[in-house]
């Protein structure tokens, strides 16, 4: 038995406010007290205002904290957020239908300094893909003396049950689109592509602390070991971020769902090559847990026997070295590696990218330089808190001028330069 | 828009006069171009039809490298007579003399008359290691076959160059990767171009790293500190560490200053005195007690106890979170001075 | 920052966690730390069982700067 999962697209081209939260003809109604009901349901959170971002429109969201496509389980074990949202059982088998456009953001006074920007035109737009959905954005408040971490897991959980209530609308709606993805096992993988080089796929996850963590199956990846996880896992939610760290290299929910690289080995799968599994592997504050971590990593690669391995980068900083680590021990094992990382070069692009490096890393795709600066335009309306813009990195001092025009790091944008590389951004 | 002036610099081969045999050739300027000249000019006016090129230059290879201050001083005074938009040195392909003439006399132009330059030569000439980061080189063929290639992409190069055009990413606007990184859309994601890269290193095919990893330089260690008892000991932290309320605003990111604080009043940091401006990890266990990253309380005792001599009265702080490398640099260099002149005997640096 | 503190003629010990970026980046006297959002401390501890811990790490510090090195060194704290 092979591990398939159909994701069946319903195309979204509209979201609208109605009394009646639906999906109808492509349109996504919302009644926004439906939402406010499922959010408030948290005591912790004390409001939350519903508003709608299309493309295009003169629109401002910050700081956002997260981003989430809808999604909902119809066919096989399982639910979407497993061991967070859904009970933990296994996913990544059946049939998960995707409205497919649209997306949940999270925003309000956000814990911590690192959250982004979301413009839905002019040149902010450009650098991040949501730009491009059509976005339903919670602005959310706590409710007062909450702890950081209480009110980053409140809005966390606001996001994804938001999200699981809009996926749940589009259960008995028939997919504009299905798209199937198969996992064969190793001993079937090996026998029906004999002569196609193997590659796996090994997902770094951040889980630097309280702010800066990712969970698979609800569980805090700093407290994992690199493991083995399959690819349609992925699809229907088993890792999901806790992030609020550095908005343009961070990894939202809807990047995880979306993962770039699994879409774009199993295109190749079985035509130039044998996706052969895939590792999720952590990002540690610890010496020894890095170390370990990266040995893990490179073990697995190794008793996977695969030929290649895709490693992909989450954040920045001493993640370089985890990334380091994994590109010099896979490729020591004798599996020849790519790495995903993005570049900290300077405003004028002439420092040091990587905080580590090594020859052994000879492969390497970047998502850009995050400190190029961008100005930014004054947009007609702001969702969120506009007065952050200063202090969440990629901001500095006097980043926001008088005439609500901004100059900026292009770190500051919610995805612009992420290491799944789910965009097109890059440097030379 | 009045012409284009553009001087092309040749050695003695491409000007016609001979191989080896001519290599002693003494520079001497001619106006109008030669052949190889002719054939760049074309390719620029094809693009800009202003262009014209005014002057030639002509040096052997031997004489050049080998009266080097005198050569560079005449070819100067030969650049400056035509008062060009533009120097144009090759492309010298492989030819290793020929190549580090072509980056000297370019980077000597463009330092000197701050006149835009370009050069052109194979990627192993060791002209190209020596000046890709000081002047636009463009990747040629390893021989004058590739002659037609190399103009193709020196050409527009050159007329961006010559009318103060922004330059894009090296892969873009055709010249060898200067160590400055540029932002560019490509065509497609990251996530296919790594798949496509790890096909082409797997079957052994050549593939194009897009960032190729840098080698770090070193520093002779200082000698140790004799007497601990008597020395000025100075805290600097990349953590982030500042007074409550983060008086300066240091960025948590990609800080743009650092932070000079004094410590004299502080035998313990707590959470009501300091805090950390650090974006990039957890701040919480810093913002609690700032010892945990600048550990102020020990070295207080450890002064009081004779172990050292003195807690220097001020400590450096900034994020080393995101911030550049060189910026970093240029904070470490001016207050390392500042230590200096106050008579600092070590310090302790601590990261996060 | 690590080098141009050297550079200046200040001997420079780095304490830190990462130790191989430090030693990547060219540091001389290199100290380990516990993890990086407490380099120098660790919240699971009492206050007086972090400062003993502290103390290590300082003094092994001050040793390293009492020690002539060659080459890059790590010193490690014995705890």
């Amino acid at each position: 038995m092979n591990l398939k999962l159909e994701l069946g697209y319903i195309k979204i081209s509209d979201i609208q406010f109605s009394n009646e939260s639906k999906v109808e003809n492509g349109v996504l109604y919302v009644n926004p007290e439906d939402i406010i009901n499922l959010v408030k349901e948290d005591e912790n959170i004390a409001s939350c205002a519903v508003d709608i971002a299309r493309p295009g429109e003169s629109i401002r969201i910050t700081p956002v904290k997260d981003v989430i496509e809808p999604r909902v389980k119809v066919e096989g074990p399982g639910e979407i957020f497993p061991g967070v949202i859904g009970k933990v059982n296994r996913v990544g088998e059946g049939r998960t239908h995707v409205l497919k456009g649209a997306a949940v953001v999270t925003t309000g006074r956000i814990v911590g300094f690192q959250e982004g920007i979301i413009d839905m035109v002019g040149e902010g737009a450009k650098y991040t893909p949501f730009s491009q959905t059509l976005n339903l954005v919670l602005t959310m408040e706590p409710v007062d003396g909450l702890r950081p971490h209480e009110h980053e897991k409140a809005l966390r959980f606001a996001g994804l049950k938001t999200a699981v209530f809009l996926g749940e609308l589009g259960r008995n709606v028939e997919p504009d689109e299905i798209e199937t993805f198969e996992t064969l096992n190793v001993k079937e993988g090996i026998e029906k592509y004999p002569d196609l080089p193997r590659v796996a796929y090994v997902q770094m996850l951040q889980s630097q602390g309280l702010m800066h963590d990712t969970y698979v199956y609800g569980v805090d990846a700093k407290r994992t070991l690199s493991t083995i996880i399959m690819p349609t896992e992925i699809m229907d939610g088993a890792i999901l971020s806790g992030n609020c760290v550095s908005s343009t290299d961070k990894n939202t929910t809807y990047h995880h769902l979306n993962n770039p690289v699994i879409h774009d080995l199993f295109k190749a799968h079985g035509k130039t090559l044998n996706f052969a599994g895939m590792i999720i592997t952590n990002e540690n504050v610890y010496l020894a847990d890095k170390e370990r971590s990266s040995d893990w990593a490179s073990k697995l690669c190794q008793y996977l026997g695969v030929d290649g391995a895709i490693v992909s980068q989450e954040g920045f900083g001493n993640p370089d070295t985890d990334l380091i680590m994994n590109a010099k021990k896979i490729e020591t094992v004798g599996v020849k590696t790519v790495i995903i990382t993005d570049e900290y070069a300077g405003r004028d692009g002439r420092s040091q990218s990587l905080a580590d490096a090594d020859p052994l890393a000879n492969a390497v795709v970047t998502g850009g330089n995050a400190n190029m600066v961008i100005h930014l335009p004054k947009l007609d309306k702001v969702i969120g808190h506009i007065n952050f813009v200063d202090t969440i990195a990629g901001g500095f001092d006097g980043s926001l001028h008088e005439d609500g025009t901004i100059e900026c790091e292009v770190q500051i944008i919610t995805g612009a330069t992420n290491e799944l590389g789910f965009s097109k951004l890059s440097a030379r | 828009m009045g012409k284009i002036k553009v001087v092309h610099y040749v050695n003695q081969f491409f000007a016609g006069i001979g191989g080896e045999e001519k290599a002693d050739q003494v520079a001497f300027k001619q106006d109008g171009t030669m052949p190889i000249g002719a054939q760049l000019e074309k390719g620029m006016q094809a693009i800009n039809p202003d262009v014209e090129f005014v002057g030639t230059i002509v040096c052997g290879d031997s004489y050049f490298n080998e009266n080097l201050e005198k050569a560079k001083a005449d070819i100067l005074e030969m650049v400056k007579s035509y008062e060009p938009d533009l120097f144009i040195a090759g492309p010298a392909f492989n030819a290793g003399r020929y190549g580090v003439a072509c980056g000297t006399i370019t980077t000597e132009v463009q330092e000197q008359l701050g006149i835009p330059v370009l050069t052109g030569m194979y990627k192993e000439n060791p002209g190209a290691d020596m000046y890709k980061t000081k002047v636009y080189i463009v990747p040629t063929k390893d021989s004058a076959a590739g002659a037609r290639d190399a103009i193709k992409k020196m050409a527009p190069l050159g007329v961006k160059l010559a009318t103060g055009q922004e330059i894009l990413a090296s892969c873009i606007d055709n010249y060898m990767p200067n160590g400055i990184r540029k932002n560019f859309f490509e065509t497609k994601r990251g996530s296919e171009r790594a798949v496509e890269m790890m096909i082409k290193k797997l079957a052994g095919k050549e593939f194009v790293t897009e960032f190729p990893m840098p080698d770090f330089d070193r520093v002779d260690p200082n000698p140790a500190v004799k007497d601990m008892s008597k020395a000025r000991i100075a805290l600097v932290t990349s953590g982030g560490v500042v007074p409550k309320g983060n008086p300066d605003r240091i960025e948590s990111s990609s800080a743009s200053k650092y932070g000079e604080y004094s410590i004299a009043e502080f035998d313990d940091l707590t959470e009501a005195t300091h805090e950390t401006a650090h974006g990039g990890y957890d701040p919480v266990y810093c913002n609690q007690d700032s010892d945990r990253v600048l550990p102020v309380d020990v070295l207080r005792e450890m002064e009081k106890a004779g172990r050292i001599g003195k807690l220097h009265e001020y400590f450096y702080t900034t994020t080393g979170n995101g911030t550049a490398v060189l910026n970093s640099v240029a904070f470490a260099k001016e207050f390392s001075q500042k230590l200096v002149a106050a008579g600092v005997d070590a310090v302790v640096l601590t990261s996060t | 920052m690590v080098k141009e503190i050297e550079r200046a003629g200040i001997p420079v010990v780095h304490i830190c966690t990462v130790t191989p970026i430090s030693m990547t980046v060219g540091a001389n006297r290199i100290v380990p730390a516990i993890a990086i959002p407490h380099p120098l401390g660790n919240p699971a501890l009492s206050m007086e069982e972090e400062k003993v811990i502290r103390r290590k790490i300082v003094e092994t510090s001050l040793q390293a700067l009492e020690t002539e090195v060659d080459k890059q060194t790590i010193f490690e704290v014995k705890y």
